[in-house]
This record gives C-alpha cells, structure tokens and sequence, in this order.
C-alpha cells in the first residue's frame, strides 16, 4: 500500500516537474523572440511579419522542413561528439578540428578511390572520416590522461591547425583547375544518399541511431555505469578499479570519431566537395547545444531543431526582408542568454 | 534540575540557551534544548555523533540560526547572528579543523585575529603579550614560529591563545582530543584547568566518556537532538553516562580469539623499502617495510597527515612507488594498476567516504556495482545483473545489521550511512586484503561494533587487514600488530600487549627522541 502510494506521489512529483520545465523553456523563447523583435523595430522591420515568414518558411511547408532538417543534421552529430565525453568530464571545444580533419581523411578516400562503387566507397569514406576525427581527438585525449595538458586547451587550440591543414591540401595536392578553394567535385559513388528527394542525407539516419544507442549505453550498459561513475566522482571511481585513463583516450576518441562522420557527411553528402572553411561554425554550435541540453540526447534534438529553425528562418530574412545574417546571430544569441540565465519565474518556492 | 557547580552557586549562568530548536531537511537537529554555562566551568557536552552537540554550539557562535528559542548573556537576551556578534560578546570557538593560516608565524596568525588591531602592526607588543599569556596557562610556543612548523598539538594551543588574546571569557572546543595524542590530552586538561581558575568559561564538545569524567565539572547529554541529562561530575559514572547517550545498555564487542598466524605463511601484502613521492600536500613515504599476514589485522597509528592515507593509496596503486616493491599473495604487484588489484579482491575504505570512495550523484545501489562491475555484467556488458547486485548487498547489510535506502542518491546519505555504504561495498565480496582507514568514523556506537566485528570476522576467514586509525583505543582493541607512522616512516612496530597507549602517543607525535634526551 504505502510504496504504491509513494509511486503515485513520485510520479505526479515528476510531471509537475517536467510541465514547469515545458512551460519555463516555451517561456524562455517567448523572451527571447520579444528581445529579438525590439531589435528588429529599431531596425525599422516588422517583427510580426518577420517572424510569420521565419515560421512559414521553415515549418509551413514540407520543403523548408526538409531544410530544417538539413541543418540540424551535423548539429545532431557535432552535438553527440560533445555530450558523450561530457559524461566524463572531458570538455571537447575541439570538435570543430575534429570535424575538419574527418572531413579531410574522407576527401582522400573519395579522391584517391573515386572508381569504387558506392556501396563500398561510402562505408570506406565513413571509416576515414571517423579515423581521421578520432585520430585528431586522440592528441588531447592522451595528453589529458597522461596528466600532462587539460583538454579544453589543446582541443581549442587544434581547432585552428585542423583547416589549415585542410587548406594545404584543398590548394596543394588536390587542387581543382577550376576553382580556387576547393577539390574537384566527388564522383557520384562517394557521395551519400539522400532521402526523400530532398537535400537530407543518410547522415540523418546515423545521428538518430548513434543518439539511440548513446542514450541505450548509458542506460543499460555497464560501459554507461562506469562512465557515471567516473563523471560522477573522477577520484573515487579509480580507487574503485575502473581504468580512468583507458576512458579518457577512448571516450575523446570516440567522440572525435562522431565529429569526423559529422564532417565526413558534410562533405559526401551536403557538398560533394571539400571547401575550404566549410564548416562555418558547425562544430562550435554542437558544443552549444551539448551544452544547453544538458547532454541529453533528447535534449540534443529538440535544442538542434529549433536553433536549425532560427538559422534557417534567418537565412530567409536575410533575402526577404534584406536583414544582414549578423542580426540572426544576435537571435541566437538572445536565445543562448534566455537559457543559460534560467530565469526562475515559475519555481519561487523555497530552495534549500 | 541543572546544578551549578559549588564554585558558582550564587553567580547566574554567564549564558543560557533556552527552548534552542533548530531542524535541518528531514532531521530535527535540536529540539528544546535548554543549556547553561557558568563562569569557571568546564562544561562538557556529550553525545554521539549526529545527537546535536555541534549545531547547539555553532548556534551559539553564530554559524546557524535557531529556528526558535532564545540566548541569555547573564540573564539578558542576546541576538547572536553571526561569529561576528558571537566574539562581541566573548564567545569563541576552536573548530575541528583549524583556521590559522600555515605561512604566517603564531604572532601574525594571532595579530590577524584581534578585535582591536592598530593600522600599523606592533608584532613585537602582539609577541610579548603571547608570551606572558603563554606562560600564565602553560600554553608555551614560540610567537615567531611558523604555523607549518608546529604540531597539531601546539596549533591547537594556538587557536586557545588567540581566543584568549581576543578577550573570549568562554571557550567553546570541538572535540579538541581528537587529533591529540595521550599525553597531549594531559596537557591540553592542564591548560584548561588553569584558565578556568581565571574565570573563563569551557565549553568542551566530545563523544569520549573518559574524557568527560577526567576533565569536566558538568556534563550535558544529549541524544538525538534533545537533552538526555545534566549531571555534576561527582554524580556522574561510566554507566550513568551510557545509558544517558544510547538509552539502553550496549552489547560489547566480540574480539574472539585471535588467530595463531604461522609464520611461514605466505604474506598477504609484503612491502619492501616503499618510498613514494608526494605531490602538493601529500606525505612523503620513506623506507615502508610492511607485511601483512592471512588472518592479522595490523594496525597504523599516527597523527593525520603523517603518511597515513598515503601508505592506503600506495598499497591501492593510486601513488606509485617510485622506490621499492610491493607484492600481493607473492606476486609483484607494483606497477600493476588499480583494477588488477581490485579483481584480486583488495577492499578498500577511504579515510573520507563521500570524496574517496562514492559519486554522489549516482544511486547507492550504483554505487555499490562499480567496485565489480566486470563480476555483475551480463551479455559481455550489454546489461547488469541488478538483481544479483541489489541480493548480494542485501545479504552484507543483514549480516551487519546495517540498513539504508539503495534506491536514492549517495549525497542524500548522512555521514554516518555513507560510511555503512561503503563498509557493505567492500566487504561484499569476502576481500582477502582490507585497507580500512577510520573505519569508524561517522558511525554510532551500534554501527562501530558491527563494523569491527565484520572485520574481525574477515580476519578469522583468513583475511589481512591494514586498520588506519587515529583512536588508538580502536587500534589496540583489535590490532594483531601496530605500526606507528610519523612523518613518513614507520617508527615503531610493536605487539599491543607489549606496549601502552603513552608509548605509541609519544611516537605519533615525534617527541620519544626528545624524551630520550631528557632521561
């Protein structure tokens, strides 16, 4: 009787709970529409009107939300490569380097095996793409364990080295006559196939099943509760036996692998060509959202949607209303200040 | 019913707390509590750990507020809001740990502390006065030392100068014993007798019965958060106290018999001339030469901070030797890792459980899978046996009558059932090697039976335990060998019944060569 009771309490404690949050994050947006339309009035625009085409434009019809989806594709990913080495305490800011340098290795399998069919091309280009990302958060990740420099420093700083070396390459060794700043076009085998007949690639499809399975992990697996524990309490979960270093390397290496395939989809399946900055923040916008989600993989995807809906919408202002792009990154911007302030207008009940 | 002592029969109490209560989320720390201290008194408040002697005393002092009821300064009410207002009207208090600042010298560590400091520091007049106040209570140190000099002894009676020096008529101690060596505890008596013949006021927080009947004048009971009793020391007995603290008579301690160890036994643990290296505050070890033998439990006494938690971690594999063997059933393990050690079933129970041993965040049942999480994964790690998991802890709680809730976070504990987590963690399994440091800490007198009883019983299952300790009574209750441990080394290694606690004191605290000297 009485832990049947408890149950009942518990659960309908838990849906108060998760209703506040619902209407504390609705409200939060709210906020930060309202800033962003004051921005827009001093700029002489009308912020109804604006965010009417912002909304029509990218939830009003199947091809602008197939758009959405397209931008939220690597987010998913870049995201994923932030949270999971979040669980132990290691702050990836190097996804962007890892991005490119699986973009790089990926590049090389699609220019060096171009004749290849598909079906083999592909899953050897996601391969590179994933060595080549896991290799380049291999660096940080061993140092760290090694106890020799913090994470958070050297992947920051192998986040400028990655696109140069990007750059050798695109303006060396695979330098395409006709262009300045990129590679010669991809051969139609290396390239992702899309679904739908829209820009969405399969990538969409790895990014749900690898956010499945990281959730599944944490969950279920013995790796996930090894993973807490370690997040949890770093010293106490190596007096306890787990072999902290072997997950510190493998974990950040893991989660540069994700960056890589992230990169590895952008150019095999959103470009066909490796550019020169392709990337325009991609990785650093995963980081945001990892973090705004709380890592949480659910989380992830709500948060990358609607920032793919705001970035979207933005490039729509951008031609329709003539908005310079810098104004959609003061929305974002807005949006990030809303959130990690929290205001706490619902819950002013005692904390302890 | 509260007797003043014969000294002050006439005088009112200097300050009383009346109807104190106060209530922390889930507990009520005091209720009611009604408490007098006179002038020229040494008043002792005892109760176990978690009876609310602390929280009455720092609601004295003005860390907490009461939730109701009122304090009298000689029969007029007082609001003491902070530390602040508690030294404006002369209360002070030594904490459990000290608050001097280790690069100063005593004289700025005491000038810092003056209610009434010049802008410009006259540190020579600040040194005097210690000197003449040190001579009057025999609390002799040298005013220009360096606090990292001085012992934990001598730093407490710095803390007592530095109340003293600023005008505090009534002390209050928090279990001042507890990082003292015996004869130290005969010293700190002595200074407190002499201040009290100058009229201050001693409030003298403990949970050591012996203590109390030694020193005190009156005694306060507690126990669970409301008063049990007050009782002048010449009504008072051992018995008496008991029963007062736990409210019904306690059932001892099996020792059982001890082992006859075979001599030719293979070691447990055999460390062989273990020098570690220390990083930030740790302590060097130098020259560690240490066995532990099947069925032996061997105690290490020292004063905290002279190697102890480092000897824990070295024979864990958190420090490294960087001298030195170390071998486990007679295999070299030195360089092995943690896991390897924890597989050949090495218990493990840190001297703090919450930082050491536990991720506060994580469930308790959780907690208690990540010593063994290879032992209960199943399909190669896909999923883990929970069941198997929450039975085999069950099955430990049961046999040390411990119980707690599995299902919350670990950070919901208190102190004291963190503790019992942990000592059911990792004893589960039957370990063959315990490192248990302070075992004890945090638990009631029930629990700390279980507790060495569950470890006496591992010694008769044939396991080694290495017993870190600070109570030398613990570790001469159930010590097969004792170690004593100061300043890295091992100084001494004895039998228990061939030696005495002032012996042991002596060399805890570094001071038999100087005794040496004197005879």
């Amino acid at each position: 009787m009485l832990p049947i009771r408890n149950a009942i309490k518990r659960s309908g404690f838990v849906r108060q709970k998760t209703v506040n949050a619902v209407v504390r994050y609705i409200f939060m947006m709210v906020l930060a529409f309202l800033l962003f339309g004051i921005i827009l009035l001093i700029s002489g625009k009308d912020p109804i009107q604006s965010y009417k085409d912002i909304f029509s434009s990218t939830l009003g019809s199947a091809y602008g939300f197939s758009e959405v989806i397209v931008i939220m594709t690597p987010l998913l990913l870049t995201a994923l490569a932030v949270a999971l080495p979040s669980r132990i305490i290691l702050i990836n800011v190097g996804v962007e380097g890892q991005l490119y340098m699986g973009a790089c290795f990926a590049t090389w399998g699609a220019l060096a095996f171009g004749d290849l069919p598909a079906g083999i091309l592909v899953p050897l280009m996601i391969l590179l793409g994933m060595i080549g990302g896991s290799l380049w958060a291999f660096i940080p990740g061993y140092l760290r364990a090694m106890g020799i420099v913090n994470e958070t420093i050297t992947t920051l700083l192998l986040n400028s080295v990655a696109p140069m070396i990007v750059s050798f390459f695109i303006f060396g060794f695979w330098h395409s006559p006709m262009d300045t700043n990129k590679t010669p076009n991809f051969s139609p085998s290396a390239r992702l196939p899309t679904l739908f007949n829209t820009r969405i690639d399969l990538s969409l499809v790895f990014a749900l099943v690898l956010l499945t399975l990281f959730w599944l992990v944490m969950k279920y697996t013995r790796w996930g509760l090894e993973m807490k524990a370690i997040g949890g309490n770093p010293q106490a979960a190596r007096r306890n036996g787990i072999p902290v270093k072997l997950y510190l390397i493998s974990i950040m290496c893991i989660g540069g692998a994700i960056a890589g395939l992230a990169g590895m989809a952008q150019v095999s399946g959103f470009y066909g060509v490796l550019l020169a900055n392709f990337s325009r923040g991609i990785g650093f916008m995963g980081f945001l959202i990892s973090w705004l989600a709380g890592g949480s993989p659910l989380g992830i995807i709500l948060t990358s949607f609607v920032i793919s809906i705001i970035i979207s919408g933005g490039n729509l202002l951008q031609l329709t209303i003539n908005l310079p792009y810098a104004a959609i990154n003061v929305l974002l911007a807005f949006t990030l200040f809303v959130v990690l302030a929290r205001p706490n207008f619902l819950t002013q009940r005692k904390e302890a | 019913m509260l007797t003043p002592p014969p000294s002050a029969s006439k005088t009112p109490p200097m300050i009383s707390m009346r109807e104190i209560s106060k209530s922390f989320p889930g507990v009520l720390a005091n209720d009611r509590i009604d408490f007098d201290i006179f002038r020229s008194e040494i008043h002792s408040l005892l109760g176990e750990n978690g009876a609310g002697k602390s929280t009455l005393m720092k609601i004295l002092y003005g860390f907490y507020r009461a939730d109701s009821g009122r304090i009298l300064l000689d029969g007029k009410p007082v609001a003491i809001q902070s530390p602040n207002d508690a030294r404006a009207v002369q209360i002070g208090m030594v904490f459990q740990d000290f608050t001097l600042i280790p690069a100063f010298s005593v004289a700025e560590n005491i000038a810092l502390f003056l209610p009434d400091l010049d802008t410009i520091v006259d540190l020579k007049a600040v040194s005097r006065w210690i000197e003449e106040m040190s001579a009057r209570y025999g609390l002799r140190v040298n005013p220009d030392a360096m606090v990292y000099e001085l012992s934990i002894g001598e730093q407490q009676k710095v803390e007592i100068l530095k109340l003293i020096l600023s005008n505090s008529r009534l002390l209050i101690l928090d279990e001042p014993t507890r990082v003292l060596a015996p004869h130290e505890v005969d010293a700190l008596f002595q200074v407190l007798y002499s201040i009290r013949q100058d009229g201050y006021a001693i409030i003298l927080i403990t949970h050591k019965i012996k203590e109390v009947l030694e020193c005190a004048d009156r005694i306060t009971v507690l126990r669970n958060g409301g008063v049990a009793g007050s009782l002048v020391r010449s009504n008072a007995s051992e018995d008496k106290l008991v029963k007062m603290m736990f409210g019904r008579k306690l059932s001892g301690l099996k020792t059982g018999k001890k082992v006859i160890r075979e001599e030719t036994a293979l070691p447990i643990l055999e460390l062989q001339n273990v020098h570690s290296h220390g990083e930030g505050a740790e302590t060097n070890l130098e020259d560690i030469d240490l066995k532990v033998y099947p069925g032996e439990i061997v105690g290490i006494a020292g004063v905290s901070g002279n190697g102890q938690r480092e000897l824990g971690d070295v024979v864990l594999g958190m420090i490294k030797c960087v001298k030195g063997t170390k071998h486990l059933f007679g295999k070299d393990v030195t360089n092995s890792s943690i896991q390897k050690l924890r597989r050949s079933l090495v218990g493990f129970i840190p001297e703090n459980p919450l930082t050491m041993a536990a991720a506060p965040f994580m469930t308790v049942l959780e907690n208690m899978a990540v010593t063994k999480t290879w032992h209960y994964a199943l399909q190669g790690g896909l999923t883990m046996d929970w069941q198997a998991i929450k039975a085999d802890v069950e099955n430990t709680m049961e046999r040390l009558g411990f119980s707690f809730s599995l299902n919350i976070p670990a950070r919901s504990l208190s102190g004291g059932n963190l503790q019992r987590m942990i000592i059911v963690r990792e004893l589960t399994h039957d370990p063959r090697l315990i490192i248990a440091s302070y075992l004890t800490r945090g638990l009631d007198v029930q629990s700390t039976i279980a507790a060495r009883q569950a470890l006496i019983q591992a010694r008769g299952g044939g396991a080694g335990v290495l017993l870190i300790s600070e109570d030398l009574e613990e570790l001469f209750l159930l010590s097969d060998r004792l170690i004593v441990l100061y300043g890295g080394r091992i100084v001494g290694s004895f039998k228990p019944e061939e030696t005495n606690f002032y012996e042991v004191g002596h060399l805890m605290t570094g001071s038999e060569v100087q005794n040496a000297a004197n005879t």
